[in-house]
């Protein structure tokens, strides 16, 4: 850190460049050796784990794209994911708004009572969890994790919107009371449209959270055609330990929604993730 | 499970609503509380039902020996927590846990604040660098688990770059050998999660104004000095914030683990999570597992208060999760 403050304004230093260069390497490495390993045969990958792939060969993801599985997988993981969201940003939202907009008794009480739920992760309330959605008849359902995944949801969800919507301004409000809005007509006409980067944030949030989930499906699900992506890997990756290519290739493809859907949204996941922390 | 909901619910239309801001007429009132109802009920339902209920659940089933079928009827009072409390297993699973909190504070948190000063330059293409370096954080720990699993093979991919870089001395049984797999596994969990804090810090850093920095270089303080006395300093309160989020999370440390050792070799690598869920689900001791979960909650929350109230109390005047998310 042997640097003057005017150079480091101009260029960033060797140093800097050192250390960024060393951790994309890091962090890249292992991404490509996955990207890359799919293109092998597992003999090759076996001879030379290093290596790069030649001649390149393609009948690892063909497989894996052709098979019902990974769509299946796909698609239940994109169908719990959304219905987890609709419902955490929906509910958080209506309780956001009455936590933030309107005076009653208990109110703190009802805050904190909510933000109590970050303390306690799904994968404590397992075995639990387990016995009152079977309870439930929710085992092997679609909504046995989707359900208790919206609901752990609603503490960030609604950490993050109640100063948002409590921003923003009484006199507005005060306004469209004028103009004949109901308080619930302000919520929906003038409150949520100017939510909205705020709720873009958390149904990021509970989109990446519910999409990467393991445990919960893991409990939920026995049969494999109801298996998401992440289970669907895990599970993948002990059925076929010998044919390590494949598991590199569906790796890689079960990669590429997390990582788009990253690129996309980086801006709200990290300003999110920074802005929520900063309180 | 009915008796939450109702109790839960009961002040959402309190019998005589504080005076509002703004006077209202007794027949908004009524409308107030309809609305509140609402607003609030549903949201309410939802983390009753599958967050708090879970909770008050645990705490039943800890005090009875039960496999997890039938009817409950072997009461066993704290039996199975003395027995989780003083098993060997559990203390070596709790033990795990701190190796890996103070791990991170002693690695982690250094390493993420040298990232974050040497990575808060101008540097050509750094917002690209940030998206890189903050990739891994959006993959699922199950795809993490899967991809270090296959690099750490014996004489796989991280075994071979080793003996190539001439650092062949170096190689390990990384998840065979019961004295190096808690490491090992410590090394993923930083490749993973590194990212966060560098982009945590690096917001952190952001917020300094460069008038600070170049007041002082004014002063004649050097530039390691600037950093030490000035800059750090400055990121007290994200330093304490990623403190905070690092603890609860290695308290609470699962998937990874279960994917890549199932908790083992010969519970070398066991956490509390872990051995909570193979006692429930593997061995069908859902009451002892009962009893372990209502334990790590407990350590969590207590972490949590005595958090908030010697350390992030004067970062905020809100409750300790108010910063969470």
């Amino acid at each position: 850190m042997a640097v003057h403050v005017s150079s480091r304004s101009r260029f960033g230093t060797p140093a800097g460049y050192l250390a960024a260069a060393l951790i994309v390497g890091v962090t890249v490495v292992p991404l490509l050796f996955v990207a890359l390993g799919g293109f092998r045969t597992t003999a090759q990958i076996n001879a030379a784990p290093a290596g790069l792939p030649g001649p390149w060969v393609w009948d690892n993801y063909r497989a894996i794209l052709v098979s019902e599985t990974f769509w299946q997988f796909l698609g239940n993981s994109a169908l719990i994911a959304v219905i987890a969201t609709v419902l955490a940003v929906g509910l958080g939202s209506t309780a956001g708004f009455a936590l933030s907009r309107y005076d009653f008794r208990g109110r703190e009480a009802f805050y904190t009572l909510f933000t109590l739920g970050l303390l306690f992760p799904v994968g404590l309330a397992a075995l639990p969890l387990y016995q009152w959605l079977r309870q439930l008849g929710l085992l092997e359902n679609p909504l046995g994790v989707a359900l208790p995944q919206a609901a752990f949801s609603l503490p960030v969800t609604i950490v993050i919107l109640r100063p948002f919507m409590r921003a923003i301004p009484i006199e507005m409000e005060d306004a469209a009371v004028l103009d004949g809005a109901s308080r619930l007509g302000f919520f929906w006409r003038i409150l949520l449209p100017l939510s909205v980067p705020a709720l873009i944030t958390v149904s990021v949030l509970a989109f990446v959270t519910s999409w990467n989930a393991y445990l919960l499906p893991l409990l939920v699900f026995n049969d494999a055609t109801n298996f998401t992506l992440p289970l669907g890997v895990a599970t993948f990756q002990s059925q076929y330990s010998q044919d390590t290519a494949l598991v590199l290739a569906f790796t890689a493809l079960s990669m590429i929604p997390a990582l788009a859907f990253f690129v996309l949204a980086e801006r709200r996941i990290v300003g999110g993730l920074t802005g929520s922390v900063k309180g | 499970m009915t008796e939450t909901t109702t109790t839960v619910g009961r002040p959402v239309a309190p019998p005589a609503p504080p005076a509002p801001p703004r006077p209202r007429t007794r027949r908004t009132s009524t409308r107030t509380r309809l609305e509140l109802v609402l607003l609030l009920g549903p949201a309410l339902v939802l983390f009753a039902l599958f967050v708090l209920a879970p909770i008050g659940i645990a705490a039943f089933y800890s005090l009875y020996r039960w496999n997890g079928f039938g009817p409950l009827q072997d009461f066993v009072g704290l039996t199975n927590y003395t027995d989780a409390l003083s098993g060997p297993v559990f203390q070596s699973a709790f033990w795990h846990n701190v190796i890996i909190v103070v791990l991170s504070l002693v690695v982690q948190l250094p390493l993420s604040i040298g990232l974050a000063l040497l990575l808060n330059q101008r540097l050509r293409g750094r917002a690209v660098l940030r998206a890189v370096v903050f990739a891994p954080y959006v993959l699922s720990e199950a795809v993490t688990a899967v991809i270090w699993l296959l690099m750490l093979q014996p004489g796989g991919f991280v075994d071979r770059v080793l003996v190539a870089a001439g650092l062949g001395d170096l190689v390990q049984q990384w998840l065979a050998d019961p004295d190096v797999v808690l490491y090992t596994l410590f090394a993923v969990i930083t490749w993973k999660y590194i990212g966060f804090g560098v982009v945590l810090l690096l917001a952190g850093l952001q917020a300094v104004p460069v008038e600070v920095r170049e007041a002082a270089a004014l002063d004649g303080a050097s530039p390691w000095q600037t950093t030490r006395l000035v800059v750090l300093p400055l990121l007290g309160p994200t330093i304490r914030i990623w403190i905070f989020l690092s603890v609860i999370g290695s308290l609470q440390l699962f998937d990874l683990v279960w994917i890549m050792t199932l908790g083992g070799p010969a519970n070398a690598s066991t956490t509390m999570a872990t051995y909570l869920v193979d006692h429930g689900f593997k061995r069908y001791e859902f009451g002892y597992g009962s009893a372990v979960a209502v334990v790590v909650f407990v350590v969590c929350f207590l972490f949590a208060l005595l958090y908030q109230r010697y350390v992030l109390r004067r970062d905020t005047e809100g409750a300790v999760t108010r910063m969470v998310g």
